[in-house]
């Protein structure tokens, strides 16, 4: 399932996208993030669900200001917590 | 001193139903799902997974009261009570604070699966628009969600702002999408995205001598554009529905599936209700698990 969290403004789209098929649940991309944007959750959408990687709720509307830190404008974009996923499993809007 | 009563145009009418000629006292089976919404708050009584009975009220100050108002609404005229029931899921905004349920589940998963009841297994993409959100879901054959996205942070586009904007032309919520759909020709949509901006664009048109059906046109086609908007992220497959308050609304409905080239299917059950039933399955799901059967 890719869940999309985030928002759409007058400014851009500004999600987070998660593949939780991708997600194994390891945690890296938490520990990664200087900004404590993600979390683990237990999976709410299946009732045999594990653990997946969400966006926390206080920041699901805030998410361009939480994420702009590392996302400079110019030069070259490393973004920690999609290059410490191993499965490849966040990608980002924008 | 003497008091004005205007009418509430904003008010949409609270309702209950028991499908005849069910008896829930040979039923193996008895679940509920209640479904908390930001706006209104609705409860399916489901037997061996088939609807028994249901009923939609407004979300109170109170989650908690509401819940259990709903529920027992719902079970008015039958001897069934709450505490007899196997399993109870609560869902939507206020899902945990439904004070009787087993287990809570987000309002995502229910609506893809309450939309399989509702409209058939060959359900695709749904469109659930509620009080204060957007919601597009894309789903597989067993209403299992694939991709989903949200639009929580503005109520523009959504039921809470048709309810403002019935209030300031006087039209009965109920009617404005009728209203909304008799002109020859469709205006340009008010231009503002937020329902407070939209409300004071489309005052300023009315005072420029617009007919209340224009400014309803002109309203409901920017509600529309912002949905197609959100939609066209997650994609739109064959089948495609609305589930939600506003799904009754035949002016959103008809722009959307110009906007979108696509005919949404027409409901067998109240849409409304695709959420509460969601869960209501869930919890069936939930019970067999319990008894061993799955």
């Amino acid at each position: 399932m890719k869940a999309h969290y985030g928002y759409k403004d007058g400014s851009g789209d500004y999600f987070i996208v998660i593949d939780s098929d991708k997600c194994d649940g390891c945690g890296e991309c938490i520990n990664a993030c200087p900004n404590g944007v993600l979390e683990l959750i237990l999976d709410e959408f299946d009732i045999e669900g594990g653990t997946m990687v969400a966006v926390k709720d206080e920041h699901r509307k805030k998410i361009k200001y939480s994420c702009a830190p590392c996302k400079p404008v110019s030069g070259e974009r490393k973004i920690p917590c999609v290059l410490s996923c191993r499965t490849n499993a966040i990608t980002h809007s924008w | 001193m003497s008091q004005i009563t205007t009418q509430e145009y904003w008010r949409w009418p609270e309702y209950r139903y028991t499908v005849p000629e069910k008896d829930w006292h040979n039923a193996k089976i008895l679940t509920a799902g209640i479904d908390i919404g930001s706006v209104g708050s609705k409860a399916a009584v489901m037997l061996d997974g088939e609807l028994y009975a249901y009923a939609v009220i407004r979300t109170g100050g109170v989650s908690e009261e509401t819940a259990i108002k709903v529920t027992k609404w719902a079970l008015e005229g039958t001897d069934l009570e709450i505490e007899k029931i196997h399993q109870v899921v609560g869902t939507g905004y206020g899902r945990v604070n439904v004070p009787f349920a087993n287990r809570t589940i987000t309002e995502i998963a229910c609506h893809a699966r309450g939309a399989h009841y509702v409209y058939g297994p060959t359900v695709r993409t749904v469109l659930d628009i509620g009080g204060q959100d957007c919601k597009a879901i894309r789903c597989d054959e067993r209403g299992k969600v694939l991709s989903f996205l949200m639009n929580d942070k503005c109520a523009a586009g959504t039921g809470r702002g048709l309810e403002v904007f019935a209030d300031l032309v006087g039209i009965p919520i109920q009617d404005l999408g009728k209203v909304s759909l008799q002109v020859e020709k469709e205006p340009q949509p008010v231009s503002n995205t937020c329902v407070v901006f939209a409300k004071a664009e489309a005052l300023a048109l009315l005072r420029q001598g617009w007919s209340k059906e224009k400014v309803a046109a002109a309203y409901h086609a920017a509600m529309a554009d912002r949905i197609t908007d959100l939609l066209t992220r997650v994609g739109v497959s064959k089948d495609f529905v609305i589930t939600g308050g506003v799904s009754k609304n035949d002016g959103i409905v008809q722009r959307l599936s110009r906007l979108l080239n696509v005919k949404p299917l027409s409901p067998k059950i109240d849409p409304i209700l695709a959420g509460a039933i969601g869960a209501a399955l869930f919890a069936k799901a939930l019970q067999e698990k319990h008894l061993g059967l799955r």
